[in-house]
């Protein structure tokens, strides 16, 4: 094995991070403290994430990206992961992978306008009534002549206020399978403004400020066949193919936080006296360093194996959900043992460790829990036994 | 117009340097290094000439050991379009001296034949601030230093450049050697699409025995120290407190 960096990732990781400490970090204590990211800032942004190429770098080179292979997307993923969600999110967006699935004509609609910055997407599968059994939902898609009439209410789905359109996913009926009655889903892009489709304001949330959520409804909301995304109640296989390898994206996003915050707490220990020394000279600090640094490195080999396993086209459920798990784990870990070394001053929003605190709480739900990920690794553990 | 800018692999400056054991020098062991940023402001302008259709080829060149083959693939994802690493050392620590470079640069300059050659006005690790003068004196070229405006057109260059309290403009004749200081312009990032591309783009590894060239040192090291260390401060009462200190103690005014 390899493990170190060629020079075009030494490079990717270069302008990146030094994107993000320029041009996101200066606005980062405004968003956490207003809670609101401003359209005029984004705008300004933007045009720079375009100009330094950064902006929709994780599409491929024929569609206007950087055409980077999964472990360069996911250093890049990585170091926008430091910034405040909000700002990276919006400012330096990252298009869903699904919108390659589309049609030609799809792909102009959606897919460029996405990637040149004109639009941005969202993507509604949650409901109140289904999380994490998505076959569950009960929104639904009704077949009307040459039409589809869709009905029901997607919930949790992150800037849909800002969307221009949603990917939504409905059932679109029902088959017998042997293991008994399964739904069949169908996706939908439905346009902001189409009848029958409302967007309402979603919750408040303790994690990435900033980063809004939106409670989408349907009521009789009438699409032609066209809107269709792949095909006819193959939603969930449209999903499977194209959306890629979000949990590791999950999982690089925390490598950086956790990371950042990681830096904190080693220049801290070092700097701080108390009792005459440097805090990092007592050993119930420095021991604390070491398991961070520790458990920081086993979370980045996890992901940047299942990268290089999702290229080679070996990567498993299992590798994917073991990185996922473990990089959000260990973020929640040092984010509280960074505030831990830093005494009082680390519950201060004056530094940034409070907010990676708690913007660490979202990453073991969203992206399927840490439970599903658990069930996920131990279901490949044991179907080969039989169990 | 072909424009010629040797970059220099150096000490990032966001590191803090240590000066090693024996005060040789700085210790360069696994510290991380970057482009000097007075050479990323001259690519930086070399591709902006190309851009306003003044340049139709930039081509870079780093002089020092293997690694430095990094800092020419930033200049290439920058946006030059070629470059050229003269191996000269085989240690991070060897540092190669302002009059071997421009010997070596003059012996690219006389292969490429460059209209304009762009440095740094100095790098960042040892302020040497010369390779720039003794090129052109040794190609016997016009030379225009520290500048923070340029404009070129036909065979002239204009030149702004940063003297002492003030800005002083300067026309020279083409080919000419231009150094560069820090206003000129705002280094543009490498963009990740072109970073992808900078891969395929040409790397020529030269010796300076192609140049025809010694680089042995014929400067000493005699002694190497760090800075010392700033005192601590004191707190004043006042701001007649301060005033008089600053009057009767610092003496500033
Ligand atoms: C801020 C935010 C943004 C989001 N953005 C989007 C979005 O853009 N689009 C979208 O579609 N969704 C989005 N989601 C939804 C997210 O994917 C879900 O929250 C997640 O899948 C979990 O579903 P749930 O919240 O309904 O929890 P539930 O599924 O109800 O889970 C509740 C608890 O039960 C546990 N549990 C459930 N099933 C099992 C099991 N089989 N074994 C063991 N334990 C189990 C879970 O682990 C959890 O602890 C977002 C969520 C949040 C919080
Ligand atoms: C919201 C808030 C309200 C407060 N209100 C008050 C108030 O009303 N009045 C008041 O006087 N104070 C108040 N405090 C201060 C509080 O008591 C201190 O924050 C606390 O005592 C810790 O001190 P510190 O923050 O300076 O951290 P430090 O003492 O600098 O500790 C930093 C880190 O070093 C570790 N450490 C320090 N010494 C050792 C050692 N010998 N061995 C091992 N580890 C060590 C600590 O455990 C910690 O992890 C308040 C603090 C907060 C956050």
């Amino acid at each position: 094995m390899q493990f170190g960096l060629n020079e075009e990732q030494q490079m990717i990781v270069a302008t990146t991070r030094a994107f993000v400490e320029n041009e996101l970090f200066p606005h980062e204590m405004e968003v956490e403290r207003t809670g609101h990211l401003r359209m005029d800032l984004v705008r300004e942004i933007q045009k720079k994430a375009i100009e330094a190429g950064l902006y929709a770098a994780n599409m491929p080179s024929d569609v206007g990206g950087a055409g980077l292979d999964t472990l360069s997307w996911l250093l890049y993923e990585r170091e926008l992961g430091r910034a405040n969600y909000a700002l990276h999110w919006t400012c330096v967006a990252r298009p869903s992978n699904i919108l390659l699935a589309g049609t030609d004509e799809q792909r102009q609609k959606y897919l460029y306008p996405c990637i040149r910055g004109e639009k941005w997407d969202c993507l509604a599968m949650t409901e109140p009534g289904a999380g994490s059994d998505l076959r569950g939902m009960t929104a639904s898609a009704r077949r009307e002549g040459t039409d589809w009439v869709l009905n029901g209410t997607k919930h949790f789905i992150s800037h849909a206020d800002i969307a221009d359109f949603a990917i939504v996913f409905m059932a679109s009926g029902e088959e017998e399978t042997p293991r008994g009655r399964k739904k069949l889903i169908t996706a939908f892009f439905v346009d902001k403004g189409t009848p029958g489709f409302t967007v309402r304001e979603g919750y408040r949330n303790v994690s990435h400020r900033g980063y809004t959520n939106a409670v989408l409804e349907f009521d009789n909301c009438r699409l032609p066949e066209s809107a269709i995304l792949g095909e006819v109640h193959k939603g969930f296989e449209v999903a499977n193919t194209w959306l890629g390898a979000t949990r590791l994206q999950v999982a690089a996003t925390c490598l950086g936080r956790a990371d950042r915050a990681l830096q904190h707490a080693i220049r801290y220990a070092a700097e701080r006296r108390q009792f005459g020394q440097q805090i990092g000279k007592f050993q119930g600090v420095s021991f604390k360093l070491a398991d961070m640094a520790m458990e920081l490195k086993a979370a980045e080999l996890l992901t940047w194996e299942a990268a290089w396993r999702f290229d080679q086209g070996s990567v498993t459920e299992a590798d994917m959900s073991m990185a996922k798990l473990k990089a959000t784990e260990v973020l929640a870990m040092i984010a509280d043992e960074a505030i831990q070394i830093h005494g009082g001053m680390g519950l201060m929003d004056d530094l940034p460790l409070e907010r990676i605190w708690r913007d660490a709480r979202v990453e073991r739900i969203w992206e399927g829990t840490s439970e599903i990920q658990r069930h996920i690794i131990s279901r490949q553990l044991l179907r080969e036994h039989g169990a | 117009m072909k424009v010629l800018v040797p970059v220099k692999r150096v000490i990032d400056y966001n590191v803090k340097v240590r000066v090693k054991a024996d005060g040789s020098g700085v210790d360069l062991a696994n510290v991380k290094m970057s482009m000097n940023p007075f050479d990323e402001i001259a690519v930086e302008e070399a591709i902006r000439l190309k851009e306003k259709g003044v340049a139709t080829e930039v081509v870079v060149v780093s002089i020092g050991v293997k690694q430095s083959q990094e800092t020419l693939r930033t200049a290439l994802a920058m946006g030059a379009d070629r470059a050229i690493l003269i191996e000269a050392a085989a240690d991070v620590h060897t540092d190669i001296e302002p009059l071997a470079v421009a010997k070596l640069l003059a012996g690219v300059v006389k292969e490429e034949a460059p209209g304009i050659v762009l440095a740094g006005k100095q790098a960042i690790d040892n302020d040497m601030n010369a390779t720039g003068q003794m090129l052109a004196a040794l190609l016997g070229w016009s030379q225009a230093t520290f500048a923070s405006e340029l404009a070129v057109e036909g065979d002239k260059a204009t030149v702004t450049r940063e003297v002492d309290g003030g800005l002083q403009t300067i026309s020279v004749a083409l080919p000419a050697v231009v150094t560069v200081d820090l206003r000129l312009n705002e280094p543009r990032y490498a963009s990740l699409p072109n970073i992808m591309k900078a891969k395929s783009k040409p790397l020529a590894t030269k010796t300076p025995a192609d140049y025809g060239v010694d680089v042995s040192p014929r400067l000493t090291v005699v002694k190497t120290t760090e800075p010392a260390g700033r005192k601590a401060g004191v707190k004043v009462g006042s701001v007649d407190e301060l005033i008089a200190k600053l009057k009767d103690e610092a003496g500033v005014i």
